[in-house]
């Protein structure tokens, strides 16, 4: 019997995977192929950016099972934060050293990082931890924290859209043989790599990343066995927090703009990917997020007009087919 | 008479509205087990909830080792070497066995190893599905690893809540025989309503009803007064065979 459903779930996933293969192919129909080469890249970053957004959703609303609605807003803070830190060193964002270039961009996303875990941290202490367990409540509350936060970035950088300058070596692109190839979309590629790996490490090897699993299942059982468990989620609200702030330095700096209302503009994105992706699942959320920049890429070219409502679509089809997403976390 | 590891005097608990335990008084004996027996509602998996923090008590005390723990947290209660096995088991059926003993372990060290190598082979069916994940687990297997990851630790004191629930009376055997083994190194409170296991572990007794203990005594005792047992465990001389 367990031999056979093995056997069921093997062909079930060659199944998948050779309708993923011919439905990924299915644009060279109508596209070129050197533009959907370079449409696919273009892709691939747009969907990492869009996946750095999403994880901490993914890891606060799929596994803590927190409706975090300020998420947007933290994004958008992580993203300001960025800003400030170029504004301070515009010197090395204009110089033509990819020393300096680089280490302007580390010390951004080093302080989002910070700045934001600490505002998670105390949002999490502050509010969420009164909420646990209500849809309702964490819907009213953090939504109610999203508007103050975003008022809180007109108080402090002011209302108006603010213009990022690229540091100069993440500027122009690559012609390989007719298939461009932006150097900063490389790089977002690269980053939601790294981060999609770092998450899988802790999650999957570390004693911490067990323990949070375990305290997902069964909180209660995870105290009694000497965890302090509030401590362990409020870690684990930060840690999200600050992946929102590294989607928001790297979405601004591939936008070159920050605007108040920006985080809005993406969190619906990464509700998108962390449902289609199935809650709770990083990997799910990751295939998800290449889903969606995938295809609005495709579309966009094709049907331009049809590129906004295709990720939707998207999500009913998905849905339909796999209520629980692409990856449900213990599916 | 062994000197007490935990007493719980005049303890109050409400769950909700609900007063649950009515100043409820017992004792954990020192190298012995104790079983709290009672009907179905009356207040016993509720008093080791309360034990171990899990269920905050409204009056009363509840010391261990002499030092008062009704205020602590449950994983400061859990620290102090109290291990707690719950009605459901609480396994955490999306990681494997291996993950759940993970959790359970507060120390890796020397002593902690020496000890999962004891429950190994104590238990041998965790190693051979030490891999596999914890929820497709058979019922029996389940509760070994529930008791497991609650003697990996130095535990001085181990509550055990109902752990022949759902099992076949084979597997009752089983569980008997490794409770009896676990009471070589460590003191037992369990909550049980199979007499039948509850007499072959107990040597202490106490009876819990409507929140309140009404009897406590020597397991013998209770064994032979038909009584006392048909009047609030609700068995009779015939069912009992």
């Amino acid at each position: 019997m367990a031999g056979a459903l093995a056997a069921f779930k093997k062909r079930s996933g060659e199944v998948s995977l050779a309708a993923a293969v011919v439905l990924f192919m299915l644009p060279l129909l109508w596209i070129p192929g050197k533009i959907y080469l370079t449409l696919t890249i273009a892709g691939l970053a747009m969907g990492m950016l869009i996946f750095l957004v999403a994880s901490g959703l993914s890891i606060i609303f799929g596994l803590m099972d927190v409706l975090n609605f300020a998420h947007g807003a933290l994004f958008a803070w992580g993203a300001y934060t960025g800003f400030s830190v170029f504004k301070l060193m515009r010197v090395w964002v204009g110089a033509d050293s990819v020393l300096k270039n680089v280490g302007v961009f580390s010390v951004a996303v080093a302080a989002a990082l910070l700045a934001v875990a600490v505002l998670g941290m105390l949002l999490e202490r502050g509010l969420i931890r009164r909420v646990y367990g209500s849809h309702l409540f964490q819907i009213l509350i953090t939504f109610g924290a999203m508007v103050v936060l975003v008022e809180l970035i007109r108080v402090f950088w002011g209302p108006n859209d603010e213009v990022i300058v690229q540091p100069l070596t993440f500027r122009g692109s690559w012609d390989m043989q007719g298939v461009i190839v932006e150097r900063y979309r490389v790089l977002c590629i690269m980053i939601g790599l790294l981060v999609y790996a770092m998450i899988q490490i802790v999650l999957k090897k570390t004693k911490l990343g067990t323990i949070v699993r375990a305290g997902v299942e069964n909180r209660e059982m995870v105290q009694a066995m000497g965890h302090n468990i509030s401590r362990i989620f409020t870690g684990v609200f930060a840690a999200g927090a600050a992946l929102a702030a590294l989607g928001g330095v790297a979405m601004s700096v591939f936008d070159r703009q920050v605007y108040p209302d920006m985080g809005g503009t993406y969190l619906l994105f990464a509700f998108i990917v962390v449902i289609i992706g199935g809650l709770g699942s990083i990997t799910g959320s990751l295939l998800g997020a290449l889903i969606v920049g995938l295809a609005y890429n495709y579309v966009a070219y094709l049907v331009p007009w049809a590129a906004a409502a295709v990720n939707v679509l998207i999500m009913i089809i998905i849905l339909l087919i796999r209520p629980t997403g692409l990856f449900p976390a213990g599916g | 008479m062994p000197e007490a590891i935990l007493k719980a005097q005049g303890v109050h608990t409400y769950i909700g509205q609900h007063h649950i335990l009515q100043g409820v008084s017992f004792e954990a004996r020192s190298d012995a087990v104790t079983v709290l027996v009672g009907r179905n509602g009356a207040g016993k998996s509720t008093s080791l909830k309360t034990i171990m923090g899990l269920l905050p008590p409204s009056q009363g005390s509840i010391t261990f080792r002499a030092a008062e723990i009704q205020r602590k947290k449950p994983y400061e209660i859990a620290r102090l070497g109290i291990g707690f096995v719950p009605e459901d088991m609480g396994i955490f059926s999306n990681l494997t066995v291996e993950e759940n003993m993970k959790v359970a372990m507060l120390r890796e060290d020397r002593e902690t190893l020496r000890r999962l190598e004891a429950i190994t082979d104590l238990l041998p069916d965790l190693g051979k599905f030490w891999t596999a994940n914890a929820g497709n687990l058979s019922g029996g297997q389940k509760q070994m690893l529930a008791i497991a990851r609650a003697i990996v630790n130095e535990t001085a004191l181990l509550l055990i809540d109902e752990p022949s629930k759902g099992l076949a009376p084979i597997i009752v055997e089983a569980l008997i025989d490794t409770i009896n083994r676990i009471k070589e190194h460590s003191v037992v409170l369990l909550v049980e309503q199979n007499f039948h296991m509850a007499g072959a572990v107990g040597d202490y007794f106490y009876i819990l009803d409507d929140g309140l203990v009404v009897r406590g005594g020597d397991m013998e005792e209770l064994a032979g007064d038909e009584a006392l047992k048909s009047r609030y465990l609700g068995i009779s001389a015939a069912v009992e065979k």
